[in-house]
């Protein structure tokens, strides 16, 4: 184990790259990329590191990066891409296929918003647009974090019962282009992590079709089973993070990251780097005396329905933060747990940092201020109206 | 079933690839030039172990519902712009495994002219080892029958019922601008030279480029009997040159047309397509002149005078 400065960019190619020579006795790896900022350095460190039986295709779009992870992934080879904003975008159809297919490729994701009008910053709605298709989905909060999930990423897609993609999702230069101190483990501990890729439906010799037409009732049995595998995958991760720990003698955070919790009145959820921010504030408001806690959803997809229930249950005020916007509706987050919350609770949503505005620790001071003003819960609050 | 004729009167051999490529109980149309193409391919695979990807097309129907295959070979159904892409990684990941397996892509011309051209041309310039075949049949027969840009001027399509008034793009010209090793044409009514050029894109490495004109009797309203026919008219008319490329440099037409306006006229008339536009020879004539006359000077054959 070895520190080294790695912006998120780095580590996760840096992970990527550990976990590809680990599949060397195996059917190696292949891997489709194309740049976009603010994932482009992702791709570019993983185009110059010298990988044993391995190929990184550089294609011509996104789209095409996802179709070469496709193809290699079929052909039984360990996969990985980069990418972010439009560029997942026009990745999804392939996203789609790949889920569909069950083919376990990590993919890593700086998010940023969507454009036209261009913008490069921060923003959570590109991985969200994915939300719905099964892709297993992780946010995460430091650079550490990043590198550490990718290595499980791996292990856990590729996991028998799982068996589908898994997404790593940094915010866009708040982590990818942050360099911090992270610790590197050598490429035996990887190994050690890492089996060999097997992936069971691979093209082999034998006749068989991948991806043909199916009739509705048996979409419906295939959906049935990816959602059954994609609810058991938080089980899978537990003992991932157990083997994780195992290997590595570094902690790795699971599905949710509860901060002050056990007797906080009030709690502020999020995704990502807000909720370091949010554990900040929590420290300085629990120094007044006040009653705060903070909850980071680091596995958003499968979303820990149970285990967030345990955390907010008896918890009477949430602020929900949202660098996201279902427009029209409000942040995805937020709609996602007022079914979860207890039902008497006041869940409140404000909408921090879209654009990839900056979100500070002042700035959750005032969304605290707001929550503890109200009787009930109203629409999704926009920081600028604070 | 070997189809005979198609093979020249050659009956099914030890030779042959045991398992058919294209099972029988197939969904593809009676006379569906895929169908036929799939034949020729099966005794040209022979014993090489073979992938096949496949876009969103006609073939990609074929390969049948779940969890039967149409097809006797290991098949990736891929979305219609990515059969070059997926087909990029499979061929990669078979080259780090030292394993000989031929990856095929069998794409339509929606899938190879329109939407998976970028796809392709970025695999063609990567110069990927996969053999792309193109069944052209002019048209999105999958979704009905609506105009491509391989669609020949004058042809009515569902979507451009006063018949298309574009000529036909040029995909030949734009592979061998590639220089990849191999892009050839094939006339499914010229068994022979069609089985040479598949072997011959079969052993090669690198990207090679089949073009496959294969009637579609459904969507260019035609006698299924007299696809093959139809193709070898297209070919004696001059409409469809079958020629080869080699690294994008020699080009070589295997078979000479007579240029005869009765041929255009036969290929025009026997397919209802092309009635409804009131296309006649004579207005595709200047059009097949000049591709010809450009492909008289590639290959380094004396530009015949131009008769008046």
């Amino acid at each position: 184990m070895k520190g080294e400065l790695l912006s998120a960019n780095h580590a996760a190619a840096l992970a990527a790259t550990l976990a590809a020579r680990a599949n060397r006795f195996g059917r190696g790896f292949c891997s489709g990329v194309y740049p976009i900022t603010p994932s482009t350095e992702c791709m570019e460190f993983l185009c110059n590191q010298t990988i044993e039986k391995g190929k990184v295709v550089r294609v011509e779009s996104e789209h095409s990066a996802m179709g070469v992870c496709i193809g290699a992934a079929a052909a039984g080879a360990r996969s990985f891409t980069a990418t972010a904003s439009n560029g997942l975008a026009y990745m999804a159809e392939n996203c789609v296929a790949a889920a569909s297919l069950r083919l376990p490729i990590v993919l890593t994701v700086a998010n940023r918003t969507l454009g036209p009008p261009w913008n490069i910053w921060a923003d959570h709605g590109d991985a969200l647009m994915l939300r719905d298709l099964g892709l297993i989905q992780f946010y995460c909060a430091d650079n550490q974090e990043v590198f550490d999930t990718v290595l499980a990423a791996f292990r856990l897609a590729e996991d028998p019962r799982v068996l589908m993609p898994v997404m790593v999702c940094m915010e866009g230069f708040i982590l990818s282009h942050t360099v911090a101190q992270t610790d590197v483990p050598s490429q035996e501990e990887v190994d050690a992590f890492l089996p060999p890729t097997r992936v069971p439906q691979q093209l082999g010799t034998t006749p068989h079709s991948l991806g043909q037409i199916e009739l509705p009732r048996q979409t419906e049995a295939h959906r049935k089973q990816h959602h059954e595998a994609m609810r058991g995958a938080q089980a899978v991760l537990d003992e991932v993070c157990a083997e994780f720990e195992r290997t590595f003698q570094r902690e790795l955070p699971g599905a949710v990251v509860p901060y002050s919790m056990e007797d906080a009145e009030t709690v502020i959820v999020s995704l990502g780097t807000m909720g370091l921010t949010a554990e900040r504030v929590v420290n300085r408001l629990r120094e007044r005396g006040q009653k705060v806690g903070a909850l980071r959803v680091r596995l958003f997809r499968p979303l820990p329905v149970q285990e967030l229930r345990r955390q907010l249950a008896g918890k009477r005020r949430l602020a929900v933060l949202d660098r996201d916007l279902s427009v029209g509706l409000g942040g995805i987050l937020w709609c996602e747990l007022r079914g979860i919350a207890d039902p008497g609770a006041l869940v409140q949503n404000y909408l921090t940092g879209l654009g990839g505005g900056d979100v500070c620790p002042e700035h959750l001071e005032r969304i605290l201020e707001d929550l503890c003003s109200r009787s009930e819960a109203g629409d999704p609050v926009f920081l600028e109206d604070l | 079933m070997m189809n005979e004729p198609l093979l020249g009167g050659m009956a099914q051999t030890v030779l042959d690839r045991g398992e058919p490529l294209l099972r029988p109980g197939n969904t593809n149309c009676g006379g569906c030039g895929m169908s036929n193409l799939m034949q020729m391919l099966r005794r040209a695979v022979a014993d090489r172990p073979v992938q096949l990807i496949i876009p969103a097309c006609c073939g990609a129907i074929a390969a049948g519902s779940f969890p039967q295959s149409g097809y006797g070979a290991p098949t990736l159904l891929t979305t219609f712009a990515s059969a070059a892409a997926a087909a990029s990684g499979a061929a990669n990941v078979a080259q780090l495994n030292g394993e000989e397996t031929r990856v095929i892509c069998l794409a339509g011309d929606g899938g190879t002219y329109d939407i998976g051209f970028a796809t392709m041309s970025a695999a063609a310039e990567r110069n990927e080892d996969i053999l792309y075949i193109c069944y052209d049949n002019e048209i999105y027969g999958n979704t009905g029958g609506q105009r491509s840009s391989a669609t020949p001027a004058g042809a009515v399509t569902s979507n451009t019922p006063g018949g298309k008034k574009e000529e036909k793009k040029d995909l030949m010209a734009i592979m061998a601008a590639h220089r990849i090793p191999y892009a050839a044409s094939l006339s499914l009514a010229h068994a022979d030279d069609t089985m040479r050029k598949l072997r011959h894109a079969l052993d090669l490495k690198g990207f090679r480029f089949l073009h496959v004109l294969s009637p579609c009797p459904t969507g260019w309203k035609s006698e299924p009997a007299l696809g093959i026919e139809l193709v070898r008219l297209a070919v004696r008319s001059g409409i469809f040159p079958v020629f080869e490329v080699f690294d994008g440099q020699r080009h070589q037409i295997n078979i000479e047309p007579d240029f005869s306006d009765e041929a255009l006229e036969m290929y025009l008339s026997l397919q209802r397509r092309f009635q409804r536009s009131g296309l006649k020879a004579a207005d595709l004539r200047p059009a097949i002149d000049r591709h010809w006359q450009n492909l008289r000077v590639l290959s380094g054959r004396i530009v015949p005078a131009k008769r008046v």
